[in-house]
């Protein structure tokens, strides 16, 4: 077993024997199934609404009235719940002094922050893993075209990617956990907010340049079943940049 | 095997460490001694290449702590100030994540493991989460982590703290059996264990090496007389003056509570057997002779609180050598 997977396996380990991760995952879980199931509701009374104004049953677009709004709905929870699982990456080792030990094995920081990144990220595809039940059982009771549901998950693991790697970074930051979360959150806020105030400042070029930095609009295309390379390299983009400050981070830290 | 030149870290404008040198020759064991916040875990800190010195050089095995940190790593089994282990691993689980990431394969792992868990006698603790061991068993973990690779070079910050008597000796014995084959840096402040363990001492204060040699000679170059102390059955009341009168004798102090009077003479004199003869041939009884030596707590307590500005000497070392 090489050295980044030592580390995964650590903390898939550490994952699994604390609470937070079955908080964080039945919450998530949670959320995932009532929202769907609000949104088949709210189809269902529109088909029903349908049938008593035209007479005859409307084929349904499950795509667009189940599963868009929960993928969207979804990113608001990630922005919440991913936080609180990596806040404890680095944050941990460096109030329980096992940081010590990582830093002076033979390992290159490279290794330490991508194991630390791809462990709590195995969580999350874990999780996001879960809610695929959600589109399954529908697939028993109703049709819809599948593709765009995978291009929403691909949207969803990328988003995920993102916000761990930004979590991975405030951990870094700090020893404290609650202060590595609030950090996290705030940032991936304050990233999401600029989508906002790009469509606010509309087609100027400081405008276009918000807009292309929010991670809404690139998510927004690929759960409408959109994939677009310049989508992927952003978040492609956004993943190496923030891993690469968490490394510069935790670099910055041995010359204090 | 180690060698340390002019190695300087300063924190801000805090200085932990000035200008720190010294050398460790291969198999030998050598303890740091100093008071706490003197700069022991600093440079054990930049021995391992944890952080880099603000000034100097550190070179471990031949490579530089700063130019080839992996080749020092990979060499050198580090113990903390607390032991760095997960709570919520086992033991086994620990020792193995640690083996891996020190780049063991699998069967060295296997060797290893058995090896340090056979040595620190943690086999019942084995399967036990370290989040319910005792601070003496997780001390050990700590060591087991440290030996587990068999690095040549150990450095050990503190590794008897929380330990029991016994548990203290048998650290003791495990590093003297290390001796020879590694190379061993410890930090302590427990006098004892210095003299017990180790051939050299470096005694660091203030970020300063004050002093540097072999435990018995340290307290010899500190000798400026040698002690006598003499317990007289009947003296008469004025044995002091009439000891003082003696040839070679410098200062006599009288006990304090009816116990051993205490005798300066010059130094390489040996006064035991003229002053033995005088207190005999006059009849006042003889109980005790004996030289009093230096010990290495009087040596660190001068050289440490020297530096500080202090007077020479404890309380209760003032009464028994007045003249340090």
């Amino acid at each position: 077993m090489t050295p980044v997977g030592a580390i995964v396996a650590k903390e898939l380990r550490s994952y699994f024997v604390s609470p937070i991760v079955y908080v964080v995952g039945s919450v998530f879980l949670l959320i995932f199934g009532v929202l769907s199931y609000a949104y088949v509701v709210l189809a269902g009374s529109q088909a029903v609404r349908m049938m008593q104004l035209q007479g005859t049953a409307a084929q349904l677009n499950l795509n667009d009235l189940v599963f868009r709004p929960t993928f969207g709905s979804m990113a608001i929870v990630l922005l919440l719940a991913l936080p609180l699982l990596t806040m404890r990456l680095f944050a941990e080792e460096r109030k329980l002094r096992t940081f010590e030990l990582l830093m002076t094995s033979p390992i290159g920081i490279n290794e330490i922050v991508f194991g630390k990144f791809l462990g709590a990220y195995v969580i999350f595809l874990g999780l996001l893993g879960l809610t695929g039940l959600v589109p399954l059982v529908l697939s028993m009771y109703s049709s819809f075209d599948w593709n765009p549901i995978l291009t929403g998950y691909l949207g969803l693991a990328l988003l995920g990617a993102l916000f761990v790697a930004a979590g991975v970074l405030a951990s870094a930051l700090t020893e404290n956990q609650i202060v590595a979360a609030f950090l996290s959150f705030g940032l991936l806020l304050l990233v999401w907010l600029l989508g906002g105030l790009g469509a606010i400042l509309g087609d100027t070029p400081l405008g276009n340049i918000f807009a292309y930095l929010s991670f809404f609009e690139h998510f927004d295309r690929l759960v409408r079943g959109l994939i677009d390379t310049k989508d992927l390299v952003y978040f492609l983009c956004g993943l190496v940049l923030l891993l690469f400050l968490a490394h510069r981070v935790v670099e910055a830290q041995r010359w204090k | 095997m180690i060698e340390a030149r002019d190695m300087t870290k300063r924190y801000g404008d805090l200085t932990a460490i000035e200008r720190v040198t010294f050398t460790v020759a291969k198999g030998e064991v050598l303890a740091f001694l100093g008071p706490n916040g003197a700069g022991k875990t600093t440079t054990m800190r930049i021995l391992t290449c944890f952080m880099p010195a603000t000034e100097g050089t550190a070179l471990v095995a031949g490579f530089d702590c700063f130019e080839q940190p992996v080749e020092v790593k990979r060499r050198i089994g580090y113990l903390p100030e607390t032991p760095p282990v997960y709570q919520e691993l086992t033991v086994t689980e620990y020792l193995t994540f640690v083996g891996r990431i020190k780049g063991m394969g699998t069967a060295a792992l296997r060797a290893g493991l058995d090896r340090v868990v056979e040595r620190l006698s943690l086999g019942d603790v084995r399967h036990r989460l370290i989040a319910n061991l005792s601070r003496g068993y997780r001390q050990r973990v700590g060591l087991a982590q440290a030996l587990l690779h068999d690095p040549p070079v150990l450095i050990l910050d503190e590794p008897t703290v929380g330990l029991d008597p016994k548990q203290i000796i048998e650290i003791r014995e495990l590093i003297k059996s290390l001796a020879g084959s590694h190379t061993v840096i410890l930090s302590t402040h427990i006098l004892p264990e210095a003299t017990a363990v180790c051939q050299r001492v470096v005694i660091i204060n203030a970020g300063r090496i004050v002093a540097e040699d072999q435990p018995d000679r340290l307290s010899a170059r500190l000798r400026r007389s040698e002690k006598l102390s003499i317990t007289v059955k009947a003296p008469p009341a004025d044995l002091a003056g009439r000891l003082r009168a003696l040839p070679g004798v410098l200062a006599v102090f009288e006990p304090t509570d009816g116990g051993a009077f205490l005798l300066e003479c010059a130094l390489g004199r040996d006064l035991r057997d003229d002053i033995a003869r005088f207190i005999v041939t006059n009849g006042w009884g003889l109980l005790e002779l004996k030289t009093v030596s230096i010990t290495l707590e009087d040596v660190f307590l001068h050289l440490t609180q020297h530096e500080a500005g202090m007077e020479t000497g404890s309380g209760t070392t003032e009464t028994q050598e007045p003249t340090l």
